[in-house]
């Protein structure tokens, strides 16, 4: 047996934007099954640590190793295939489709139908539309939308679009999951309910990165918390030593109180 | 100097949107409407144009003021009439509408004349390039100012296969399609990585590079001479030359077509054009390949504008690169955008409205197509979803997942 590796490992991840240093070496690891908590004042690089994980912003240097394999120079779709999948901080979900469908949309990369696959339409496809569109099902009572199947989504609310997106995500079979900012805009009601959400995602045996400004809720869930300042990673550990941690408290000094 | 920001408040102020819309039209009217002869330097019916249009624009301005916010008496009464068309479409079984409309389109051209059928064939060719157009355009969301460029190769692959090869109509039309499929994937590989306006130019630019090749090579393609005498289509040793046979060519192409895109459009590449679509960034991120889904796009919709350009060879037996201007790729577009993008049924009607009636205002010929314009603003303002509207599309059940149901009375 070989030392087992961490899930996803960051190793001196670094992006700039023109003279801007949005993140700056930093180092992460998620391992198998853990909910890690990714906390810091806005701008200070926690959606870019992201979008050079899932492929969408190639960084301009360090490493991105998921179960111990590079991820460099692969799109944002083969990421997903891969096992990594998201939602994002300003919602963006397929207005103009129905709920069930930006589910399914989700799992386009586990589906294998083609051109003629659609056009002659033999038993497999038909199966294989079938499975998609009961997981999907499957999935939007999950997360609490059943009944909402056949709505467009830009008429969801919007505490039930970031809980589709959620949904969408979970459909690619992801084993890791990357939340940016899940309960924002949420009421305390919807918070509660999307706190346990998470657990029951952790319980599938779901590994999730969650980026969160509502520190109650970051602090109740995660398993482990990273906290990024102006790009650098300024500490790390559970809770209670982050929440202790003087460097911590300086970052958030004046921004928002570390404790509400 | 005004600054770009400057200009754009000034355009969206109303009162001066007016007086720039009526300038703006007087404009476009002076190369159709100019007189040598006439008052006001042969310029009284653009002024005439402008005075209309400022005309209509005070009395849209008056009516949503009254209104309240946007919604005015018209644009509702729009609403209405594309929800209640939405609601009947969605409340009847789709294929009760297809087997309907079926059963119209073959009987109605059997008490028409000779005209009005060749009329309703153009509708048919038509309706064919709109529902490829709406694939590139409707579902995949890529503005395509070209797309006449493959109904162009179909119609030029079948006058040359035929005139020099010797190949029949049925030999080509596949043929075609396929080449015409081959051009929209080279069209698309360069423009991957354009949206908006610059893809817009860049697909215009390539559709008058065909037209212009076409026009030029002398040696292959006759120039603006065009290519004569193309051999009509045979079906087991009968030779079809009469209008009425055309069109029920032509219907059996746009029955194929028909099937091929809805099917299309409810299938797991539907889905994904309709999500690159709506968001390219999040497509992408939940496992969309958007270079294969893109070229899927332009190669699929372009197949049908090269069927529809073999058959349209075939029933002329010539052609010439007039055929195949930049104002034909305008109003495919306006067909798909008129009958709502993304919905079959939507694209039909709006094929068939801008074919039928340009002919019914025959007697305004000089007004006609400031009408068609003004109308096409008009609906833009007014109801830019289209007549019909996106639909929604039905997903498959199983059995055990579908509503049961229930017992209770
Ligand atoms: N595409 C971009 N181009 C230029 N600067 C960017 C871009 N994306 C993010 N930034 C900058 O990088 C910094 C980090 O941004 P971000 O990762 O979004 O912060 P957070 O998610 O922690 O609020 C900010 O200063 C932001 O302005
Ligand atoms: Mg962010």
């Amino acid at each position: 047996m070989s030392a087992p590796v961490p899930l996803l490992e960051t190793r001196k991840l670094s992006k700039n934007f023109g003279g801007l240093r949005a993140i700056d070496n930093i180092d992460l690891s998620v391992e198998t099954d853990e909910t890690v908590g990714l906390i810091g004042p806005n701008g200070a690089g926690k959606t870019t640590v992201f979008n050079c994980v899932t492929g969408m912003s190639p960084p301009t240097s360090g490493d991105i190793l998921y179960r111990g394999e590079s991820l460099a120079g692969l799109r944002p779709d083969q990421v997903t295939a891969r096992g990594i999948s998201r939602t994002f901080q300003n919602i963006r979900l397929f207005r103009e489709m129905t709920v069930i469908e930006n589910v399914m949309v989700g799992s386009h990369c586990r589906a294998r139908a083609g051109i003629l696959g659609a056009v002659f339409r033999p038993k497999a496809v038909v199966k294989e539309e079938e499975e998609l569109a009961a997981k999907a099902l499957g999935l939007l009572r999950f997360v609490g939308l059943e009944g909402k199947a056949d709505l467009w989504a830009r008429q969801l609310p919007y505490g039930d679009q970031r809980r589709l997106e959620i949904a969408r995500a979970m459909a690619s079979d992801p084993s890791l999951l990357l939340l940016d900012e899940p309960a924002c805009g949420m009421n305390p009601q919807e918070t509660i309910a999307l706190m346990e959400l998470i657990r029951l995602i952790r319980d599938r045996g779901i590994a999730v990165l969650l980026i969160e400004h509502q520190m109650k809720m970051i602090m109740g869930i995660s398993d482990r918390l990273v906290v990024l300042d102006h790009g650098t990673k300024i500490a790390e550990g559970t809770a209670e030593a982050v929440r202790a941690d003087p460097a911590v408290i300086g970052a958030y000094l004046g921004k928002e109180s570390i404790g509400a | 100097m005004t600054t770009p920001a400057r200009s754009v408040a000034l355009i969206r102020r109303p009162l001066s949107r007016i007086v720039l819309a009526s300038l703006w039209f007087g404009l476009l009217s002076l190369p159709l409407m100019m007189e040598s002869q006439a008052p006001f330097f042969g310029l009284r019916r653009p002024l005439l144009v402008s005075a209309g249009v400022a005309v209509i624009g005070v009395l849209r301005l008056a009516v949503s003021r009254r209104a309240g916010s946007g919604a005015g008496g018209v644009q509702r009464a729009l609403g209405a009439t594309g929800r209640a068309v939405h609601h009947l479409v969605g409340q009847i079984d789709r294929r009760l509408l297809y087997a309907v409309g079926l059963a119209a389109a073959a009987l109605i051209p059997l008490g028409l004349n000779r005209y009005h059928i060749d009329i309703l064939t153009q509708v048919g060719i038509y309706v064919t390039l709109a529902l490829g157009l709406n694939i590139v355009v409707g579902l995949a969301g890529l503005l395509d100012l070209g797309y006449v460029a493959f109904y162009a190769v179909g119609a030029y692959a079948y006058g040359l296969l035929s005139t020099r090869v010797g190949l029949s109509f049925w030999e080509v039309l596949p043929l075609g399609a396929l080449l015409a499929a081959l051009f929209g994937v080279l069209l698309g590989i360069p423009v991957l990585r354009l949206r908006g306006d610059y893809l817009a130019i860049v697909t215009l630019g390539f559709g008058e590079m065909i037209r212009i090749t076409l026009n030029n090579w002398d040696s292959v393609t006759r120039g603006p001479n065009g290519i004569l005498g193309i051999a009509r289509p045979k079906i087991l040793g009968f030779t079809i030359s009469t209008p009425i046979q055309y069109y029920y060519l032509i219907l059996a192409l746009v029955l194929l077509t028909v099937f091929v895109v809805e099917r299309l459009n409810r299938s797991r590449i539907g889905r994904a054009w309709t999500a690159m679509r709506d968001d390219d960034v999040a497509a992408e991120a939940m496992g969309i390949n958007l270079v294969k889904t893109k070229l899927l796009a332009f190669g699929l919709g372009a197949t049908w504008a090269g069927s529809a350009g073999v058959f349209f060879a075939s029933k002329m037996t010539f052609i010439s690169p007039e055929s195949f201007t930049f104002f034909e790729s305008v109003i495919i577009l306006c067909m798909v955008v008129l009958g709502g993008m993304g919905s079959v049924p939507g694209v039909i009607l709006g094929a068939a409205t801008l074919v039928i009636l340009p002919e019914i205002m025959r007697q305004f010929a000089l007004y006609r197509m400031l009408i068609f314009g003004g109308a096409m603003v008009v609906m833009m303002v007014m109801r830019p979803q289209g007549l019909v509207g996106s639909p929604r599309r039905k997903v498959a059940l199983g059995p055990k997942d579908r509503p049961r149901p229930t017992a209770v009375s």
